[in-house]
């Protein structure tokens, strides 16, 4: 579409500098935030090996050798091997595939029905902002692992499902928020001469105020990655996610319990997986925080 | 919402939950009696009948809900156990269990929050945000099998499982709370801060009292509010964290039970567990609610008005 004219697209010479002003703000900032860093290595650090694990020097994760179980670490096997007889290390590598693509996807799931949810009530008010608001107050008067064990119970355990129960259980929580941000975006001048102009009210939320309001809603998704993971490898290591042999760091700490007094490296390594993954994404997700909503630092 | 509304709503969702499991309950109850043979497809139609299952769902959830009501969750495809009885018999132990969680988490939590704050800069406040850092990174289930081995199987200091004695609690309790506890401290630190910069604290230090009674009194009950809308919160999170943390501990509270439930496919245990955790969880909301018009009297004409 050619409603907007070509002029308004091009920045002005005072725009421009103000752009590499924050640009060289956050680069100062980020010096004397060592945390963010820090978050920003563990996170790409685990992204990066997670991609290239098929082309590591490792076993394959799913190998059975019940002549090798339980071996402490050794040159062929630097985490040892679980009760399998499957190399540890190679196990943690794959899990962590599974926990980035699980916990990527559940965040994409609810952050997608939360805008839809959000913006239509936010955006429309009226009896449609109170019948959806209804349905997000119900969802948020369960506890979330409560409501989360039991859907994915039901359902059955498996990877497809526990990504099911988390989206269902989280998604109201940021509705409500999303819906906040729109309900304010709707009463402002662009919104008002959007439509003065004949926008839809469709092309105004999906392409005006969504627009505006993508700052807060990066934090609340990037603030949000730690905890999804937590709740995934917690269902997980109850047994409702996934199903062996598949590597997860979750089910993984579940079955080295029985082994902790011979092998506590097999609960030491999926824990510190975990713990140092979400300790990563949190430590970003302040950061994002930080760089886009500038008021926590003023 | 009000409470009637969400109680309605919630039961709503408690029973569509089971109308989502596969497997037919008429089946499954024949199939128990019968000690794992299949039924014929007679048996379970007029099974069908007499449980009313061929009904109309509005009518199926009015059933239901008025025998709720009346303390009947149904019966258990297992054992054919009354589900409410099972839950009642189980909930001392798993109330006991995030009470004390709890307890800790506010006896600890907002101790060194308070301290972070008075402190602030010092290495004190520093080790109180790396313990935010890590208590929000350290779920329950790690925690739990770490203090075991640490504590139980290394030490040999407490029992690694079992449940009666208080010794059984303490590793429990503690890897249930950390979690709340560090966020507890993190929300007093933050909140105390704010207060600290307030008028009063200076007039209540102009009028000569000691810094102790001007931090603790004044500044303390002034900056709980935000703390205490988080316990309801807290407490959710303390009542979903025991599934797990019991399962781990084989403490046998209302969570090992349904955990139970699931893997014998036992699904009204499943629904009678949603419904009596959301109804405990919402009462535990409204006495939060409550507790803040004792912190905060402004709040009654902030109510009123809106």
């Amino acid at each position: 579409m050619a409603e907007t004219p070509r002029l308004a697209k091009e920045p002005r010479s005072d725009e421009i500098s103000r752009r590499s002003d924050r640009r060289l703000a956050i680069l100062r900032n980020l010096r004397r935030d060592p945390g963010t860093v820090l978050g920003f290595v563990i996170v790409f650090g685990t992204i990066i090996v997670a991609l290239l694990a098929p082309w590591l020097p490792i076993q394959d994760p799913t190998d059975l050798d019940l002549g090798n179980r339980l071996l402490s670490p050794s040159q062929e096997f630097p985490l040892g091997t679980d009760h399998l007889g499957r190399d540890e290390l190679s196990r943690i590598i794959f899990g962590a595939r599974v926990t980035l693509l699980m916990s990527g996807a559940s965040v994409a799931i609810i952050m997608l029905i939360a805008s839809i949810f959000g913006s239509l009530a936010g955006y429309y008010g009226g009896w449609i902002d109170s019948g959806l608001m209804m349905v997000v107050d119900l969802l948020l008067a369960f506890p979330a692992l409560i409501l989360g064990v039991a859907v994915a119970g039901i359902l059955g355990p498996s990877l497809v499902n526990l990504m099911i129960a988390v989206s269902v259980v989280w998604w109201a929580s940021h509705a409500r928020v999303i819906r906040g941000m729109v309900l304010s975006a709707r009463e402002r001048e662009y919104v008002v001469a959007a439509r003065a102009i004949g926008a839809s009210d469709r092309r105004i939320v999906v392409f005006h105020i969504s627009r505006n309001i993508i700052g807060p809603f990066v934090v609340l998704a990037s603030l949000d990655i730690g905890w999804i993971i937590l709740g995934i490898a917690g269902l997980s290591f109850l047994g409702l996610g996934a199903q062996p042999p598949t590597p997860e760091w979750g089910a993984m700490l579940n079955d080295s319990r029985s082994y902790m007094q011979t092998a506590p490296l097999l609960l030491l390594a999926p824990g510190s997986a975990i713990f140092s993954l979400v300790l990563g994404f949190n430590l970003l997700g302040d950061g994002v925080r930080d760089l886009l909503d500038p008021t926590t630092y003023h | 919402m009000t409470l009637p509304l969400l109680l309605v709503g919630i039961s709503i969702i408690s029973f569509m939950l089971l109308n989502f499991a596969p497997g037919d309950a008429a089946e499954i109850t024949l199939m128990r009696q019968n000690g794992g043979v299949a039924p014929s497809q007679e048996a379970i139609q007029a099974l069908r009948q007499d449980l009313g299952l061929n009904d109309a769902l509005p009518i199926r959830y009015g059933r239901w809900v008025s025998n709720a009501v009346r303390g009947d969750l149904g019966e258990s495809y297992r054992t054919g156990g009354s589900i409410a009885a099972e839950l009642f018999h189980r909930l001392p132990a798993t109330l006991l269990l995030a009470a004390t969680a709890l307890a800790l988490a506010v006896a600890v939590g907002i101790p060194l929050g308070v301290m972070a704050a008075v402190k602030r800069g010092t290495w004190l406040d520093t080790g109180c945000r790396l313990m935010a850092l890590v208590g929000a990174a350290v779920p329950s289930y790690v925690m739990a099998p770490a203090l075991m081995l640490l504590f139980a199987v290394k030490l040999d200091w407490l029992p690694a499982i079992g449940y009666g004695s208080p010794q059984n609690l303490i590793l429990p309790a503690i890897a249930l709370s950390f979690g709340t506890m560090s966020q507890l401290m993190r929300l007093t630190r933050a909140s105390l801060l704010e207060v600290l910069e307030q008028d009063y604290m200076r007039t209540a230090r102009a009028k000569g009292m000691t810094e102790n009674i001007v931090v603790w009194r004044h500044g303390l009950k002034n900056s709980l509010l935000p703390v205490v809308t988080v316990l309801g919160t807290s407490m959710g999170y303390l009542l979903g964290g025991a599934v797990i943390v019991e399962t781990i501990f084989g403490w046998p509270g209302i969570g090992q039970f349904v955990v139970t439930g699931i893997f014998q496919r036992d699904y009204p245990v499943v629904q009678g567990f949603v419904l009596y955790v959301a109804v405990i969880f919402l009462f535990v909301n409204l006495a939060v609610d409550v507790s803040y018009r004792w912190l905060d009297p402004r709040l009654h004409f902030d109510r009123q008005s809106s």
